[in-house]
């Protein structure tokens, strides 16, 4: 869209100049750097890796893919004793989840608040609204006591512990409940803006509200969906605050994100495979990124654009 | 190779058990639902739709919040309440004192320098030929945790002794200039800044991207009228791009405010805190899980939410007024 506008209009290029050219190639080049330089330090070798500088080793090439084969299969030393791969699959084990059950959730939400008339719809859309920008750390302490003693007044209990701390449900839920707001409000969004034609033919029809959400809601924001799920599954899968509380930090939940917190203390060989395994675990969301650049700016836009 | 695989393949189980458990249920409350009909079918329909949703947030979010106000309030178990101690502490506590510092700088520093590199990319950008790459390259390290960019970061700030080969960027480059790098961690109140610039990196490309839309939103006719009226470079961007993409700006602005607000990945990763560069967030974990006091892990939780209430106002009011022009 934004292209078209370019070339349609000749107006908007003619101030297309060399300086501008060389200022932004110039900061693209200083932010890509430091990218670069862990690319190239993950092939590096051991001995090399504290001693030679990496823009050396491009120089007089002398790369190996032996961090990568110890980081995921691990080289028998205590460092990364079994490897990443467990922590890599528990990853996409949290991921999933935590990004199909907020947006679905969410989906159905937005959808209520726009189109079915209720007291006190705008209400809840507005505390909703509210609700996302309410820091995470007024969570996460009530949660897990929820997770592992259940609910109390004095000492009459009125919820059981529901005892999924330290498995992957107990990732999936509060991941779920922090999503809802942004996800419900951008979806909202989206929602109300089809059109009233459309909802009012389906009624007369007799179409209920099942249906058409089913039928003409769900297909018509596959869209906005889409964007709003790239950004879910980047959040879930960058987190580190969320899976440091609720997952034990062990080899059955701990997400990759948070083995590597771990591993940055370690100096030496640990170093090596530190480079290679973050260059794994950025490789996914970059790969999601660049494929689905376009769905991802929308969310963005659809967030934040007045 | 088994042993990894029984460990591994019920991890994959679970997950299309709960998803499979999830829409199947969805599936029958639809089905079930909808063969209401007459007056009970909007609030079922509302029930269903919305109930699940409404649920969650209540006893993740509201409850969650109310109960962590009262914790503030007690003991570090939680089971007793000493009234404004933990808040008292917060006062008298000389590293909470740099803490609250070091907070105020990162809302200080941070959104501005995010927010106005973005807007100068953004509009040098509109002047760029092919800026389709450039733009993709600048937004890149957005989809980068940050844990991956404080890793990233940890080799440009390498250091190693004087008289030793540097292998960090920022040391080679301060060694090239003839001075003598240090430990750059170790270096205070330098480092609270490195931190600061490995936020600005990841985080820029919001700004530039939703900025770069706000101007090509600016009419073309109005940038032709005044560039034919001699409206160039600073004088244009001051009177007609500026006044135009201000609201965009804005928001960028308040996103940057509460992003540097809440952070915490980088300074977990980068020093855990340590050598006076500890933030607000991540004091509030550390009370919390490794102190295990909950009394004063929630106080800092309190201090975060209040700190961030302005802004949540702000958003209300404009919300406000743009349903009001809807």
């Amino acid at each position: 869209m934004s292209k078209k506008l370019a070339e349609h209009n000749p107006g908007r290029k003619i101030f297309s100049s060399k300086i501008a050219t060389t200022i932004v190639w110039l900061i693209t080049i200083i932010w890509t750097v430091p990218t670069v330089g862990l690319l190239v330090t993950s092939f590096k070798t051991d001995e090399k890796i504290l001693n030679e500088a990496w823009w050396d080793s491009l120089l007089n090439p002398d790369f190996t893919f032996a961090n990568y084969k110890g980081v995921f299969l691990g080289d028998g030393t205590e460092s990364l004793s079994a490897g990443v791969l467990p922590y890599f699959i528990n990853s996409i084990a949290i991921t999933l989840p935590a990004t199909i059950f907020p947006i679905v959730i969410a989906t159905m939400a937005a959808y209520a608040l726009a189109w079915i008339r209720f007291r006190g719809s705008n209400f809840l859309f507005f505390s909703i609204f509210a609700l996302q920008i309410v820091p995470l750390q007024m969570s996460l302490i009530p949660l897990l006591l929820l997770f592992t003693g259940g609910a109390h007044i004095g000492s009459i209990p009125i919820f059981p512990a529901l005892g999924i701390a330290g498995e992957f449900a107990g990732i999936w839920l509060p991941h779920t409940m922090f999503a809802l707001p942004l996800a419900i409000y951008l979806l909202h969004n989206f929602i109300s803006n089809l059109p009233r034609d459309l909802m009012e033919a389906a009624h007369v029809d007799g179409a209920n509200h099942f249906t058409i959400f089913r039928r003409i809601v769900l297909p018509l924001s596959i869209p906005g969906i889409a964007s709003i799920a790239i950004f879910q599954f980047l959040w879930v899968w960058n987190d580190l605050l969320v899976a440091l509380t609720f997952a034990s930090g062990t080899e059955e939940v701990a997400p990759i994100n948070n083995k590597l917190a771990s591993l940055v203390g370690q100096y030496g060989s640990g170093y090596t495979q530190l480079s290679a395994g973050a260059f794994i675990t950025i490789a996914i969301p970059l790969i999601v990124f660049f494929s689905l650049q376009r769905y991802f700016v929308r969310g963005l836009l659809a967030g934040s654009v007045k | 190779m088994s042993e990894f695989l029984s460990a591994n393949i019920p991890k994959f189980t679970s997950v299309f058990t709960a998803i499979a458990a999830f829409f199947i249920i969805l599936g029958l409350l639809f089905a079930i639902a909808g063969r209401a009909n007459g007056k009970k079918a909007r609030p079922l329909a509302l029930v269903i739709l919305l109930g699940p949703a409404l649920v969650l947030l209540l006893a993740g979010l509201v409850i969650p919040g109310i109960r962590t106000i009262l914790f503030s309030f007690m003991n570090p178990d939680s089971n007793k309440i000493i009234g404004l101690d933990n808040y008292r502490w917060m006062l008298e506590d000389p590293n909470i004192k740099t803490i609250m510092i070091n907070t105020i700088l990162w809302i200080l520093v941070v959104p501005l320098f995010t927010a106005a590199l973005g807007l100068l990319l953004a509009v040098m950008l509109d002047r760029t030929k092919h800026e389709s790459i450039p733009k993709a390259l600048l937004f890149m390290p957005m989809a980068i945790s940050f844990v991956g960019a404080s890793i990233i970061f940890k080799f440009v700030y390498e250091f190693n002794e004087p008289d030793q080969p540097q292998i960090g960027l920022l040391s080679a480059i301060v060694k090239f200039f003839g001075m003598t790098p240090s430990d750059w961690m170790l270096s205070k109140p330098l480092n609270t800044f490195l931190l600061m610039i490995i936020y600005v990196w990841t985080q820029m490309g919001f700004g530039m991207v939703i900025l770069s839309a706000a101007i090509k939103g600016v009419p073309a006719d109005i940038v032709e009228a005044s560039a034919l009226d001699g409206a160039h470079g600073w004088r244009l961007f001051r009177a007609i791009t500026f006044p135009m993409v201000k609201g965009t700006f804005i928001v960028v602005l308040a996103t940057g405010v509460v992003g540097a607000l809440k952070v915490f990945d980088i300074v977990r990763t980068m020093t855990g805190g340590n050598f006076s560069t500890n933030v607000l967030a991540n004091e509030m974990y550390s009370q919390t899980f490794v102190q295990f006091d909950q009394g004063k892990g929630s106080a800092l939780a309190v201090v975060l939410f209040l700190l961030v209430t302005p802004i949540l106002v702000y958003n209300i009011q404009s919300l406000r007024k743009e349903r009001a022009n809807k």
